[in-house]
């Protein structure tokens, strides 16, 4: 049960003289600091950080957290997130000492356990992607369709091809167009076809000799399998251009079907989702991107290799590297999580994922049909959109309503107003690790929303801490720290 | 089948209820001839038991500090990190959680990531602070861009050349294809001279970027080079230890306008290089033009205090292409650790770790260079908690007499490329000193060199 009075703030918390560490007296002579760095360079007052015990942060942050639903506590089908289960011997392995422990400089030779697990972590991320070349160094999926565009980029130039377009369509997500714009290509927004797909036409008269990158979701943002995804490819190619594959959605195809196999010359995974990195909250993630052999050498370096005759793993940068796109090599505690799951269902049991996340998916869209409308596509992947736009013209009833609505229930709110190509949008991903019966009873909770008093449902959620935060407040006069402490 | 929770019955269930005859037939929308029709490649499946001992067995090839007396650092250091942050930091309602989008399910990250952002600027004495990037490089890289923004200058950028190696590498691959001119000020003596600065600086030049301690270590003039950027109307960036600000003035103290650090010695291990912490602060008057998650306070529908996400139309999710960052995840966790952390340790805590890294080591900085054959590389530099050495029989002859000995240290500089960089830089090895270290480990390690 939460503590309110513990949860006020860190600040208010703070009272001179108590102390949440302490540490050793010095072992070495002393000198006076002022001998050691220039006074000029000396702070003359401490730091205003705030004076609390041990006991304090706990009990404040434990209540904290208890002010969140979590994939651990409650049912969390956040469209697009792939809110799965997180296993808990992740956690346990990843913080195993000679990994948890292990500085980015030491000597590869001490190193060799460590860069084996990436190097087979790269053979793997290869393998299910269907594109041979692999860097882990990416941070994000934002970070990884970047250094994607980096690489095409390099690959045109070193071509003697200037090509200054990446195109995308209207559903994408918005790092896409972000990434592509620090990446200093000019953005192309394609429209979407009536049934929620590339607009085969629309992508026709964009193509040039200016495109360098189509970028594209697939499955895509309404959960929908590119189906001319071979053709799409097909025409980026024929205008000399290369195709981006956002892996976002990779948790409906695994061993199903393979970005590489069906025209994709570079991806990006989110290990975060489709391999259960977990989302810490925002973060970190991990999101290495997999390319073709001809892109290989122009990936950021180092990347992990391995020297069969001298049994040995190396770090190497690629001969035309793009450089670095961050520090060190990667998130990779996140990709050692990754690795786990990996190794812990194999073949078999990644294909199953995806078999039952897709199922998952289409049973919740299939019981919630006729009071909830998809308006695009038969049968979804492993995610469906539906529109509460009936609802909505019908009594005022709007996704925002019942997403809200849904939290006083004990089940996390659906992703809402995305994609943009969907009015009142509604995006559910149930995700693999859910059961029949927590499906059941969402769709029953939600049919029971649907049937209550419009006005009540404006209001809500009425059982949460707070409700409906006013961020028109909060962005006109930004309060962005807490007072300092007396 | 692991982690899957609908039985064979369930499944053929379920189908019926959607109007298909079989898991195969869900993905009738994937065309015949694109299909996978062969299982993936990969080693079989492992329960946790064995998985466990596979794992176990990868961690013991590699040599931590178990066997190792961590005295390395080059942007990544071995800091004590209290058992409170990890029980934190192991709980699912953090960990498990998503970005928090939903304020009324997410209020714990909200007010955890608002008082990260409040203990970052009592930190740094910076007004305002982000939620988190990803790492201390591509900090560098964002703060870039932001005072390309602010200034209007998107042509020309400088950066000390005592920043550290990779940092610069991230900024130039960010910013190299924008035909933005990355400007490097010669490092010869392990901090730069004000006056080369000076000379390096024009008015079309958006920021400078300023590492203090540096690389090497060893603290620059940044209140003086802050003036000079101010002088040419570009930004001071300044990229600083957070730890060091424990003693050392803060840039907030000297008129930084953006600052920015690893903040990876905040309680987060190690972990071979990531995930770590960026972290992100500015003057007020910046703040609407900032990178990253920003949480902001504000009331409730019933006036009760709360946090939301603020200033979201700059992010890519509302802007897309006008975005001042493609940035879409931060650090969350990291971020929590290094709140629970700082809260931990307050005021007198950073003070003390801060003292005690650097009084180690200068002590271990007199006696190593009392080796024969041992100097350190800039003599005359003060530093703070890490300092080059430079060995006559070479990097490699220290660096493998240290690890004989039980000792990593580290990086040798001769591991990165520098531009306009000193020859001497080739025979240079880092040494970093914590509060950990302690001086039986540092004789310890005299004495094996001497040897």
């Amino acid at each position: 049960m939460r503590n309110q009075l513990a949860t006020e703030s860190l600040f208010a918390l703070s009272h001179q003289g108590r102390r949440g560490a302490r540490f050793p007296a010095s072992d070495v002579p002393e000198k006076p600091l002022d001998e050691l760095i220039p006074k000029s360079a000396l702070s003359t007052e401490p730091t205003g950080l705030p004076e609390v015990t041990e006991s304090d942060v706990i009990r404040h942050f434990v209540n904290l957290s208890t002010l969140n639903m979590c994939v651990d506590t409650h049912f969390y089908p956040l469209g697009s997130c792939t809110m799965k289960y997180n296993p808990k011997r992740h956690e346990r392995l990843a913080g195993l000492p000679g990994i948890v422990d292990l500085h980015p400089y030491q000597h590869t030779a001490d190193l060799q356990g460590m860069l084996e697990l990436l190097y087979e972590t790269q053979e793997m991320l290869a393998e299910i992607s269907g594109l041979p070349a692999v860097s882990i160094q990416p941070a994000a999926g934002a970070q990884g369709e970047f250094t994607a565009l980096l690489t095409a980029k390099a690959y045109f130039e070193a071509r003697g091809e200037k090509r200054t377009k990446v195109l995308f369509p209207n559903s994408a997500h918005g790092t896409n167009p972000a990434s592509a714009a620090i990446a200093g290509f000019d953005c192309v927004q394609l429209a979407s076809s009536k049934e929620g797909l590339v607009d085969l036409e629309d992508l026709k008269a964009h193509l040039d000799d200016q495109t360098a990158v189509f970028m594209v979701t697939n499955p895509n943002t309404l959960g929908l399998f590119e189906k001319d995804i071979k053709q799409i490819a097909q025409m980026v190619h024929d205008a000399g251009g290369l195709v981006y594959i956002d892996g976002a959605n990779m948790n409906a195809i695994l061993g199903y079907t393979r970005p590489g196999d069906f025209g994709g010359d570079m991806m990006h995974y989110n290990v975060h989702k489709t391999f259960t990195g977990p989302h810490g909250a925002g973060g970190p993630g991990s999101g290495p991107i997999a390319v073709r052999d001809f892109l290989a050498d122009f990936l950021p370096g180092p990347v992990i290799k391995y020297n069969s005759a001298e049994n040995e793993y190396t770090l190497e940068n690629p001969p035309k590297s793009i450089g670095r796109v961050r520090t060190f090599y990667g998130n990779i505690g996140i990709l050692v999580r990754g690795y786990c799951y990996l190794r812990t269902l194999g073949a078999e049991g990644l294909k199953a994922v995806s078999e039952n996340a897709v199922l998952n998916a289409n049973y919740l869209k299939a019981i919630l049909k006729d009071v909830l409308p998809v308006p695009n596509g038969d049968l979804c992947m492993h995610e469906f959109v539906a529109s509460a736009s009936k609802t909505k013209a019908e009594n005022g009833i709007s996704a925002m309503d019942i997403a809200k609505r849904l939290l006083d229930f004990g089940f996390h709110a659906p992703t809402v107003y995305f994609p943009l190509v969907v009015p009142e949008a509604i995006m559910v991903e149930p995700t693999e690790t859910e059961s029949k019966e927590t499906l059941d009873a969402f769709a029953e909770t939600l049919r029971n929303i649907l049937q209550e008093d419009p006005e009540f449902l404006h209001q809500a959620p009425h059982s949460t801490a707070i409700s409906r935060p006013d961020e028109v407040i909060a962005a006109r006069n930004p309060i962005l720290k807490c007072c300092a402490p007396q | 089948m692991t982690y899957l929770f609908n039985t064979p019955d369930q499944q053929q269930e379920m189908l019926q209820t959607i109007g298909v005859d079989s898991l195969e037939a869900l993905f009738s929308t994937i065309p015949s001839e694109l299909r996978l029709n062969r299982p993936l490649d990969m080693h079989p499946a492992l329960t946790e038991m064995e998985l466990q001992a596979h794992v176990t067995k990868l961690a013991e090839k590699n040599v931590g500090p178990g066997s190792r007396v961590c005295m390395l650092g080059g942007g990544a250091y071995d800091h004590f990190i209290p058992a409170a942050v990890d029980e934190i930091a192991r709980r699912g309602e953090f960990y498990t959680a998503y970005t928090p989008y939903q304020a009324e399910a997410s209020q714990g990250s909200l007010q955890t990531f608002f008082e990260f952002q409040s203990l970052i600027c009592q930190l740094t004495g910076m007004d305002v602070s982000n939620a988190s990037l990803y790492e201390g490089g591509t900090c560098v890289s964002e703060a870039a861009f932001m005072a390309m923004r602010v200034t209007n200058r998107h042509d020309r950028v400088v950066l000390l050349g005592s920043l550290h190696p990779e940092y610069r590498q991230v900024v130039e691959t960010y910013l190299k294809h924008l035909n933005c001119e990355v400007v490097i000020v010669p490092c010869e003596n392990g901090c730069v001279d004000p006056a080369e600065v000076e000379a390096a600086m024009n008015d079309q030049t958006a920021c400078l970027v300023i590492q203090h301690p540096n690389f090497f270590g060893t603290l620059e003039e940044a209140e003086q080079l802050t003036e000079i950027a101010h002088k040419y109307g570009a930004l001071s960036v300044v990229s600083y230890d957070p730890i060091s600000l424990g003693i050392l003035k803060r840039p907030g103290d000297y008129g930084a306008d953006i600052a920015i650090a690893e903040g990876q010695s905040l309680g987060t291990p190690l972990q071979f290089g990531g995930p770590y912490l960026g972290l992100f602060s500015c003057s007020q008057k910046f703040v609407r033009r900032m990178p990253g998650r920003l949480i902001g306070e504000t009331v409730d529908r019933k006036g009760n205090r709360c946090y939301v996400l603020n200033l979201q139309a700059r992010e890519q999710h509302i802007r897309r292409d006008k975005a001042t960052s493609n940035i879409c995840s931060n650090q969350g966790l990291i971020a929590i650790r290094a709140a629970v952390y700082l809260s931990l340790l307050g005021k007198q805590g950073v003070r003390e770790v801060a003292e005690l890294s650097c009084q180690k080591a200068h002590y271990a900085a007199d006696q190593l260079s009392q080796i024969e054959g041992i100097d350190l590389l800039f003599n005359d530099r003060p530093f703070f908690k890490e300092f080059a050495l430079s060995c006559s029989e070479g990097s490699d002859f220290l660096l493998r007499k240290a690890r004989e000995a039980g000792f990593d240290l580290g990086p040798e500089l001769s591991r990165f490329e520098y531009n306009n960089g000193s020859e001497r830089y080739q025979t240079g090895v880092l040494v970093a000193i914590t509060e950990q270290r302690t001086r039986e480990e540092i004789d310890r390690l005299v004495m094996a060199l001497k040897a």
